[in-house]
C-alpha cells in the first residue's frame, strides 16, 4: 500500500521553486547564489478595477463612443488624463479618475486597473538558482536538515532559532516570552494561550516553530505577523521525538521557516530548512513509499498518536481492533519499545 | 446446469472517491451478472502522486489478484476489450467525487427565481459557492468583476430571464462575466454554462466562444417564474464535470478516454440510479452518501430527483469548518461515553488533517459516529426543502421516503450494522415505514454509471443480493408521554408463526425476521398515534424481507429530543445501542 511521507531528515539537497503571482522580472541568474532576504524576482499587482462609462458620459452612443476614446488597450494614464472628448461648440471630456492602466475597450465603455503596488520575491532560502522559469519565477536548491510540518499561517522568516523546548512536551508560557528571543525564531512545544503569540509580537520574534497548537488559537495564528508552524498538528500533543531531536540539536543555527499552508491537492506543505554545509550533494527526499519492515513511521492517531516507532510486519490478513473495526494493520514497535497493531491508514512513514 | 439467456459482457467500474479509489468487476454468473469482487487502493490525486491513475492501476492490481484474472497488460494498460484467452474486460465506467470542490460563481436575476434554481443546480454536484451574483446584488459592475478576478472560479454557471422576457438585465449579466473572463489570463478562464433566457444564447455563442475554454448550453432552468427544469442543466453540468477536472488533476483524461466518456460526477450517478429505482417501484426513494469530502442526500418520486451535494459536510477535510455550521455541544450531543468538549475539537482538525484515517479506539469511535449523525442530520434538514414533494406527516419532519439507501464507509465499516441503523436513524429520523439498506460497496452510483452501457446489469446486481438490507423502520408519531403504549406491531413469518410486540413512546423494539424469511406485518396505533398513513390508522405491509436487524419500530419520537442532562443521555444512548446489538 502507498504510503504518505513526512519529511524529517538531517541531511538533504532541497529543490524549491519560488513563483511569482504574475509575470514580472527575474532579478537573478542560473547560478547565482542567494541569501534568504535577496529579492529575485520583482512584478506589480493590481487587483481593482474602474469601468468608465465613456457613452453614457458623453451621451452618445457606444459605437460612436468607442471613436471618441483617444487611447488603446495597455496605455499608462495618469490622474486626470483625459480619455475621450466629444465633438461640437463646447466639448465635454471624460478623464481618468486615478492613475492606472488601460485593460478593456468596447460598447462605449473601458476599464481602467488602477491600484497597482510593487511586489518583491525574496528567495526565502539560502542557496543556489539552479533554473530560471521565464518571467515566473526560480528554483533555488540547498543543502540541510528538512522538517516538514502539518500547518502553517502563510509567513516565511529566516532567523536564529533559540531552543525552549528541553522536552518534547514543553508547553510555551507567556511569560517564557522575554526580551531575550526578539528578533529570534523560537522552537517550542504546545501554545494553549494566546497570550504567547501577543508577546511574541511586542517583542517582535521572526518565528516560531511549536509542536502543537490548541486550535481554538487558528484565527490569531493566522493575524500573526511571522511565521508560525506547527510539526505535529492542533491540540495538546508532544513534538514527536524525531522531529524535537533534529530540531533541538541544531539551536542556534539559522534556518529558514516557510509557514505555507498544508494543501494535499497542490503538495504545498509548511517546513523548516536548516542550511548545512556539505562536501558531497546528499540524496533527494523520497516523496513515495510503499509500506514495508524496517520503516520509521508516526502514528496519526490514538491509541499514541504522534508516537514514533519502526514498522515490523505488514499483516497479510485484516485485524479486528478493539474498537470492533476491521483494518489491515501493521506490528510497530514504539521507541519505548512497546508494540501496537496499527491501521496502515493510520501512519506515515518518516524520512 | 443453467444457460445464460444473455449476451454477458463483463464490466469494470472505477469509483474513485477523495480517499479511496476501489475497481470493482461484474460478470455473468449463472446466466445473470453478478458483483463479482472489488479491489482498491488510496486515491492519488494528491501530491506527490498527482496523478489518478497511479490509484486507479493499484486498485485493478489489487482487484487482479482477488478475481485471478489479469486486466492489465505488462505496461500496466487496461486490457480493452476481454480478449479469448481469458484476459481483460468488455466494458468500463467510472464515477469521480475525488478534488477539492470546483470554485464556482452564479450568477440570476431574481433571488427567489433564478438566483434560488441556479443555486440548487449547482448544488448538485461537487462545486463550492464562492460567489453569488444577482439583481440586487449592491456591487457595482467593476467591483463584481474584481471579485471574479481575486476567486479565480473554476466554473460560471449563468442563469436568468424567462423565456420571452426582458433581455437588457441579462445583457448586464453578461457583460460582467465577459469582462471578467477577458480580464482572468488564458490559462484560468472558467468553464461557462448558459441556463438562461435562451433568446440570447446565440449572443453568449458569440461573445462568448472564443474566450474561454469550455462553454455549454443548457436549456433555461426557470423558462418562466412558476417553473423550474433543473434536469436538462444537471444533465449538461455532469457532462462538463470530468472535463473540468481534466484541467486540475492528471489521469482524468486516461480514464476518460478509456470509459469511452461513461466518467460521471459520482452524485449524478447515485442519482441516476435512485431515479430508476424510484420510478420501477413507485415509491418515494432516498440515498444518503456520508464521504470524507462531502454529503450528498438524493431524493426521487414521480420521475422527479432531487440532489443535494455539500462539500461542507464530510467526514474529513471539512470537519475544520463544521463548528461554522453547528455548536460543539451539538456535535456532542450523540456520544455515549463522557467525552471532553478538547478531545473532541482536536479529533475534528486531527481527521481534517489525515482524512484517511480510521478511529481505533473505543472512544474515537464514538466521536466519529457522533460527529458523522451531527453531519447527516444537517445535510439532510438542508436538503429537506428541495427533496421531491412527498407527504411531510408534521411540518418540519421527514417525508416519507422508502427505501432508504446508505453509503460512506463510517457506516459501511462500522463494527455493528446495529450501529450502522442507529446512526441512520438518530441523523435521518425518517417517518412511517422505510426500509433502510446499506451500499456497503458504494456500488449504487457505479450502477448508475453501468446503465448507460448496460441497463440489466443493475437490475440483476441489486437482485443478487449486493446491497445490505439493514432493517425495516416502522417510525410511528405520537404526542403520548414517555413510556405511554402507542402502537401494537404483529408479524406474521411465512412459516405461519407470530410475534406480537408493543411498543411504548420512547423506546426502540426489535421484531427479529432473519435474512431469506419473509413476514406480513400489522400495524395497530393506540390512541393518537400515526404510523404511517395518518392519526390512529392501522395498516398491513406484506412480504416484509427479512434483514439483518428484522423489524425495528424506532418509537422515539419525531423530531427526536435527547435529554438536557448529559449523564441520562449516555445512559439513554447506551440504552438504544444496546436494543440494536451494541
Amino acid at each position: 500500500m502507498l504510503a504518505p511521507v513526512t519529511h524529517i531528515i538531517p541531511l538533504t539537497t532541497i529543490i524549491r521553486t519560488r513563483m511569482l503571482p504574475t509575470a514580472g522580472t527575474i532579478q537573478v541568474r542560473s547560478g547565482d547564489k542567494v541569501a534568504p532576504a535577496d529579492v529575485v524576482a520583482e512584478t506589480t499587482i493590481a487587483r481593482e478595477h474602474i469601468l468608465i462609462d465613456v457613452a453614457h458620459a458623453l451621451g452618445v452612443p457606444p459605437a460612436k463612443a468607442d471613436r471618441l476614446i483617444k487611447c488603446s488597450r495597455g496605455d499608462k494614464l495618469a490622474k486626470n488624463a483625459v480619455i475621450a472628448r466629444s465633438d461640437g461648440i463646447i466639448p465635454r471630456s471624460v478623464k481618468a479618475p486615478r492613475e492606472g492602466r488601460v485593460v478593456a475597450i468596447g460598447g462605449g465603455q473601458l476599464m481602467l486597473e488602477v491600484g497597482e503596488t510593487p511586489f518583491e520575491l525574496r528567495a526565502g532560502y539560502p542557496g543556489i538558482v539552479a533554473q530560471i522559469i521565464e518571467n515566473r519565477g526560480i528554483v533555488i536548491q540547498t543543502t540541510g536538515a528538512l522538517v516538514q510540518g502539518i500547518w502553517g499561517n502563510g509567513r516565511m522568516e529566516y532567523g536564529l532559532m533559540i531552543n525552549l523546548a528541553e522536552q518534547p512536551n514543553h508547553v510555551l508560557q507567556p511569560a517564557d516570552v522575554d526580551v531575550s528571543l526578539r528578533g529570534s525564531i523560537i522552537l517550542a512545544g504546545h501554545v494553549g494561550d494566546e497570550k504567547v503569540f501577543r508577546n511574541a509580537t511586542d517583542l517582535p520574534i521572526r518565528g516560531m516553530i511549536l509542536g502543537s497548537m490548541a486550535p481554538s488559537l487558528v484565527p490569531l495564528a493566522m493575524q500573526m505577523k511571522y511565521p508560525i508552524l506547527v510539526v505535529d498538528g492542533l491540540g495538546r500533543r508532544n513534538m514527536n521525538m524525531a522531529a524535537h531531536k533534529l530540531l533541538s540539536t541544531n539551536e542556534k543555527r539559522e534556518v529558514a521557516v516557510n509557514a505555507e499552508p498544508f494543501d494535499r491537492y497542490a503538495g504545498t506543505r509548511p517546513e523548516v530548512v536548516i542550511p548545512l554545509p556539505v562536501a558531497q550533494e546528499p540524496p533527494l527526499p523520497r516523496d513515495l513509499e510503499v509500506f514495508a519492515p524496517g520503516q520509521i513511521v508516526r502514528l496519526l492517531r490514538n491509541p499514541r498518536q504522534g508516537a514514533v516507532g519502526t514498522l515490523e510486519v505488514v499483516r497479510s490478513v485484516p485485524v479486528i481492533l478493539p474498537n470492533g473495526i476491521k483494518a489491515v494493520c501493521a506490528d510497530v514497535r514504539l521507541e519505548s519499545n512497546e508494540q501496537l497493531v496499527v491501521p496502515l491508514v493510520n501512519l506515515e512513514v518518516l524520512g | 446446469m443453467p444457460t445464460s439467456l444473455i449476451e454477458g459482457s463483463s464490466l469494470l467500474a472505477l469509483d474513485i472517491g477523495s480517499t479511496t479509489t476501489r475497481a470493482s468487476y461484474f460478470d455473468v454468473v449463472d446466466g445473470r451478472y453478478r458483483f463479482i469482487a472489488v479491489g482498491q487502493s488510496p486515491t492519488t490525486a494528491a501530491a506527490p502522486v498527482n496523478d489518478l491513475g497511479q490509484g486507479v492501476r493499484q486498485a485493478i492490481a489489487d482487484l487482479e489478484v482477488l478475481i485471478g484474472r489479469r486486466l492489465m497488460d505488462d505496461d500496466k494498460h487496461l486490457i480493452l476489450p476481454a480478449q479469448p484467452e481469458g484476459t481483460g474486460v468488455d466494458n468500463l465506467v467510472s464515477i469521480l467525487s475525488a478534488g477539492p470542490a470546483i470554485k464556482t460563481v452564479v450568477f440570476g436575476l431574481l433571488s427567489e427565481v433564478s438566483l434560488e434554481s441556479v443555486q440548487k443546480l449547482a448544488h448538485s454536484t461537487y462545486l463550492r459557492l464562492v460567489d453569488v451574483i444577482g439583481m440586487n446584488d449592491n456591487r457595482q459592475t467593476h467591483e463584481q468583476v474584481d471579485a471574479i478576478l481575486r476567486q479565480m472560479p473554476d466554473l460560471i454557471l449563468i442563469s436568468g430571464g424567462t423565456e420571452g422576457g426582458a433581455s437588457h438585465t441579462m445583457k448586464k449579466v453578461l457583460e460582467v462575466v465577459g469582462l471578467s473572463c477577458y480580464l482572468l489570463p488564458e490559462d484560468k478562464r472558467p468553464a461557462v454554462l448558459y441556463a438562461g433566457n435562451q433568446d440570447l444564447a446565440d449572443e453568449v455563442k458569440a461573445s462568448f466562444e472564443k474566450l474561454v475554454p469550455m462553454l455549454h448550453f443548457s436549456p433555461n432552468i426557470r423558462p418562466s417564474l412558476e417553473i423550474e427544469n433543473l434536469e436538462p442543466a444537471e444533465k449538461e453540468l455532469a457532462s462538463m464535470y470530468p472535463r473540468i477536472r481534466q484541467r486540475q488533476m492528471m489521469g482524468v483524461e486516461e480514464i476518460s478516454a478509456l470509459s469511452g466518456g461513461k466518467l460521471f460526477p459520482t452524485s449524478f450517478a447515485q442519482g441516476r440510479m435512485i431515479r430508476f429505482l424510484s420510478n420501477i417501484s413507485e415509491k418515494a426513494t432516498m440515498n444518503v452518501d456520508l464521504g470524507a469530502s462531502s454529503t450528498t442526500v438524493s431524493g426521487a418520486m414521480g420521475g422527479r430527483l432531487s440532489l443535494n451535494v455539500f462539500p461542507h459536510f464530510g467526514l474529513g477535510e471539512p470537519l475544520s469548518g463544521l463548528l461554522r455550521h453547528t455548536t460543539i455541544e451539538e456535535a456532542m450531543q450523540w456520544l455515549p461515553i463522557d467525552i471532553s468538549a478538547d478531545i473532541v475539537r482536536d479529533y475534528m482538525y486531527t481527521k481534517a488533517m489525515y482524512p484517511a484515517t480510521i478511529p481505533a479506539t473505543t472512544e474515537e469511535l464514538a466521536i466519529e459516529q457522533s460527529l458523522a449523525r451531527q453531519i447527516l442530520y444537517l445535510a439532510v434538514r438542508q436538503a429537506l426543502g428541495n427533496l421531491p414533494k412527498a407527504r411531510p406527516p408534521r411540518a418540519g419532519l421527514m417525508p416519507n421516503f422508502d427505501p432508504i439507501f446508505a453509503s460512506g464507509s463510517v457506516f459501511a465499516a462500522a463494527p455493528t450494522l446495529g450501529q450502522s441503523l442507529l446512526m441512520l436513524l438518530d441523523a435521518i429520523q425518517p417517518t412511517g415505514f422505510s426500509t433502510f439498506i446499506l451500499d456497503q460497496g458504494n456500488l449504487l452510483g457505479i450502477l448508475g454509471a453501468a446503465a448507460e452501457c448496460n441497463t440489466l446489469l443493475p437490475i440483476h446486481v441489486i437482485e443478487s443480493g449486493a446491497f445490505i438490507n439493514l432493517g425495516a423502520v416502522i417510525s410511528p408519531l405520537s404526542n403520548a408521554g414517555a413510556g405511554t403504549l402507542i402502537l401494537r406491531a404483529r408479524l406474521t413469518y411465512d412459516n405461519g408463526e407470530e410475534t406480537m410486540v408493543e411498543a411504548k413512546q420512547g423506546a426502540i423494539e426489535i421484531i427479529p425476521l432473519v435474512v431469506g424469511r419473509t413476514g406480513n406485518l400489522r400495524l395497530e396505533p393506540v390512541g393518537r398515534t400515526d404510523a404511517g398513513i395518518g392519526f390512529g390508522r392501522a395498516y398491513r405491509v406484506d412480504g416484509v424481507q427479512g434483514s439483518a436487524l428484522g423489524v425495528v419500530i424506532d418509537a422515539r419520537g419525531r423530531p427526536l429530543r435527547l435529554p438536557s442532562d448529559a449523564a441520562r443521555r449516555r445512559e439513554l444512548l447506551k440504552k438504544w445501542l444496546w436494543t440494536v446489538g451494541g
